[in-house]
């Protein structure tokens, strides 16, 4: 077998034995309904970590993210708040400044060679900054528009609802899947995480795919602000704290490699399931303090590190006596 | 050969580096269909040239021409489309991508403008097929041996641009039948009429697979060569230099023999990097250490310091048994020791010239007890006017000074660990002729004053002016040692060229 699935699989048999574990406890957690929360809850998360992904695959990281999705949200509710717009126009208003912001941010980190750590935690301080400019409280959003789109869902058979966000989530993880493996864009992020000066070697045009890979996680932060938005009808500066910690969780326990290169966008959405089906269980269960997410996602990391630590150690050995 | 024939040209290539000229009025041509070996020392410009030739530096004169046309590349892709590619030491390929997708970075087969995996997998195992090579495609590059790495590497070479494939030391980590098979390779693609520059520092392959062979030393053109009218031990010569360098020779004829027997290594090794040697070092001694590149002759250095810890044997100074397992307690036992990359391991570019020099006395000091601001200025000061450094002041980062002064820089700060035992490993690399006589002169002060030296260096007149005593190495072990009369550069490059004859057959 191909050791490069070894951490897909593995992502994917712990979150088949979480769950039959969970199950075996709590038979109700068995239910579309469950797993329609599940999509519904973390759709947010989600759709940020493909963006994410993509980053980390170059062998960057962006941490702009969580303020980001704050931004948008803030942004969306005061602009619905103080005019009369369709939503639908906010949303690419929002979109086209999220983009321009990764954009700009990537263009800083090619063509300054600042490390992608530093810009885009000045990036975070700038967004979040910007939030609290807009507004200081929070802003519910009362638009009629937005209750039509928090009522759109499939229902599935069991009672469980697809909701749009989370629908909309999935779509993310399928298109980010076909960017990845399907299109030279994607090969370039594989081959940037390789080894920049490599790729540089080998023709693959640096400063486009940079600017790119960063407008990407921007633009997804984006939409992640906006289903955010929907999620919680309202938006507040001090939303979403974090979640750009979350999200580089989900990706490193979804088996992507934190110095780039190697993952697939796949396992971040088994990761997201991961975080999601933890919290699903401390909420079953009632009595547990929600601190055991953060403990045992600390765990789940910490063995994803040794994991590839390990594989790393088997291939370079197995290559050594070939 | 006729003219016509040739495919690539350059005229009077020049290189300009800060301080120093890397490149001088070097012509290089290579014909359809030939492997033109590209030999000489470290620092004797073949990478340089090479970079010029595939547009990673921009030349600061001369003429490139491509089938009889001026050709100007401002980068490797554009070299790579011009029809020039380049596989180097260091497999330049991803690994954490498949072998296909390695080879068709960039221009991979679409089908209703998505990547078309299986017409590319298809291809892949097509193009690697002419070379012998039937390989799972989908695999990752890590998965295989560097030797197949290498072959992948030209295969995307010669696919993307094939006329003229130049290997920079291809052969330099694979072993005698992994160099066998690409071997065949490269043959056949000189019969497939590429030409084809070929860098590596085992002689016998250069006799093995060569045509013609070009030799540069110290940025300057040797000669060029059929390889079935030039001898081994001419060849030698060409890289390594004869004519003595008159000032050195006249003013230094006279050496120290050195007093009592100081330093006895015994039976010291280390597996895979030196065979184990036997070597006395007296008081007040020069020993030489000459070779050719990839010998043997830094790793002795490395092991006398403990900068590697050796496996098996001892050392003895004055009787007495010697720790040297680590750089450390080398410097604890009085050792020092010139690295030779300076800018890698000898300097620290971003600290002052002061800081560089009291490095070392600092480090055996222990950082418990640091030296005073106004020893480290007065220890500063004295270097900088005993070893004639120039610099505007003791301040200045060390990365402003010539590439001499800095060298001298390195030698004040081992020197002012006041130690019994240097080892000095190429220690005139890079430097203009004048500093290189001062480096010399300044061997010698030290040898007198009583110290023990080890001088690593590849310019044998150099070593013949001040060693008492030449080590030749070869395939990491040491075959000879030349002794008084002995020590010419006449008898070094016969002594390499004897062992070497003998370790081929």
């Amino acid at each position: 077998m191909n050791p490069r699935y070894l951490p897909l699989i593995a992502t994917i048999a712990i979150f088949l034995i979480a769950y039959a574990v969970c199950i075996a406890q709590y038979p109700n957690m068995l239910s579309t309904r469950v797993i329609g929360n599940l999509l519904t809850d973390n759709a947010f998360l989600g759709i940020a970590a493909v963006g994410m992904t993509f980053v980390i695959l170059s062998g960057g990281i962006d941490l702009s993210i969580g303020a980001v999705i704050a931004f948008t949200g803030v942004f969306l509710a005061v602009l619905l708040q103080a005019t009369s717009i369709h939503p639908l126009l906010a949303f690419v208003l929002a979109l086209a400044i999220t983009t321009a912001f990764g954009a700009l941010m990537g263009a800083i980190i090619h063509h300054l060679e600042m490390p992608p750590f530093i810009v885009t935690l000045a990036g975070m301080f700038l967004a979040r900054g910007m939030a609290f400019v807009l507004s200081i409280d929070s802003i519910p959003i009362k638009h009629p528009f937005y209750a039509t789109l928090k009522s759109a869902y499939y229902k599935l058979p069991g009672g469980g609802r697809i909701t749009l966000i989370g629908g909309l989530m999935l779509l993310v993880f399928a298109l980010g899947i076909l960017i990845a493996h399907r299109t030279r864009f994607g090969a370039n992020v594989y081959a940037l995480g390789g080894g920049a000066p490599t790729a540089r070697l080998m023709g693959v045009p640096i400063a486009r795919t940079t600017i790119l890979i960063y407008a990407l996680s921007g633009f997804l932060a984006g939409l992640s602000g906006i289903v955010f938005s929907l999620y919680t009808s309202a938006g507040y500066s001090l939303a979403t704290v974090g979640v750009e910690l979350d999200a580089i969780a989900a990706v490193v326990i979804g088996g992507t490699l934190l110095t780039g290169g190697s993952g697939f966008i796949a396992g971040t959405l088994v990761g997201i399931l991961i975080q999601g089906l933890i919290q699903t269980y401390i909420t079953f269960d009632g009595s547990l303090s929600s601190w055991w997410t953060k403990i045992l996602i600390g765990l789940l990391l910490f063995s994803f590190i040794l994991l590839q630590k390990g594989l790393i150690h088997v291939t370079d050995r197995r290559r050594r006596h070939a | 050969m006729q003219a016509s024939t040739s495919i690539l040209t350059a005229t009077a290539i020049d290189k300009i580096f800060p301080g120093a000229k890397a490149l001088d009025r070097v012509d290089f041509s290579l014909h359809k269909g030939e492997v033109h070996a590209l030999l000489g020392e470290n620092g004797a410009g073949k990478s340089t040239l090479v970079k010029c030739l595939t547009g990673a530096y921009r030349r600061d004169g001369g003429r490139i021409q491509l089938d009889g046309a001026d050709v100007d590349p401002q980068s490797t892709l554009e070299a790579q489309n011009l029809g020039i590619g380049t596989v180097y030491q260091e497999v330049n390929l991803l690994p954490n991508l498949t072998v296909a997708e390695n080879l068709f970075l960039g221009r991979q087969p679409k089908r209703f403008g998505f990547i078309d995996s299986r017409e590319m997998n298809r291809r892949a195992k097509a193009l690697l097929a002419q070379y012998d090579l039937d390989i799972d495609v989908t695999a990752g590059l890590a998965t295989y041996s560097v030797a197949v790495q290498q072959v992948i590497a030209i295969a995307r070479a010669v696919d993307l641009s094939g006329k003229v494939l130049i290997l920079d030391e291809p052969t330099a980590s694979l072993d005698a039948h992994e160099v066998a098979m690409l071997f065949r390779i490269v043959r056949r693609l000189k019969e497939r009429g590429l030409g084809i520059v070929f860098i590596t520092h085992f002689l016998e392959q250069v006799y093995d697979i060569s045509d013609r062979i070009t030799v540069l030393r110290n940025g300057k053109l040797v000669g060029t060569r059929a390889t079935r009218d030039l001898p081994r031990r001419d060849l030698i010569a060409m890289m390594l230099g004869r004519e003595l360098v008159q000032e050195v020779a006249a003013e230094h004829g006279t050496k120290s023999e050195g007093g009592d027997v100081r330093f006895r290594f015994r039976n010291f090794g280390r597996k895979g990097h030196i065979h184990p040697f036997d070597l006395d070092v007296r008081k007040g001694e020069v020993v030489g250490i000459a070779g050719l590149l990839g010998s043997g002759r830094t790793e002795t250095a490395e092991i006398m310091f403990g900068a590697e810890r050796a496996d098996s044997g001892t050392v003895e100074a004055d009787g007495r048994a010697l720790d040297l397992s680590s750089p450390r307690s080398a410097i604890r036992e009085k050792f020092g020791f010139c690295p030779e990359d300076r800018k890698i391991d000898g300097i620290i570019g971003d600290l002052s010239v002061r800081e560089n020099i009291a490095l070392a006395l600092q480090a055996r000091r222990g950082w418990a007890r640091p030296i005073s601001r106004g020893e480290q200025d007065r220890l500063a000061d004295d270097y900088i006017k005993a070893l004639d450094i120039r610099t505007s002041d003791r301040e200045k980062p060390i990365k402003l000074l010539s590439g001499g002064n800095q060298q001298k820089a390195i030698l004040a700060r081992w020197l002012a660990t006041n130690p019994d035992f240097l080892i000095l490993d190429e220690p005139t690399r890079g430097i203009d002729v004048g500093a290189h006589a001062e480096i010399i002169r300044l061997i010698e002060s030290l040898c007198e004053k009583g110290m023990s030296l080890i001088v690593i260096s590849s310019e044998l007149e150099e070593l013949v002016a001040y060693s008492s005593r030449v080590i030749v190495l070869r395939d990491r072990a040491h075959v000879a040692e030349l002794v008084g009369h002995q020590v010419t550069t006449d008898g070094i490059v016969e002594a390499i060229a004897a062992s070497a004859a003998r370790t081929d057959a």
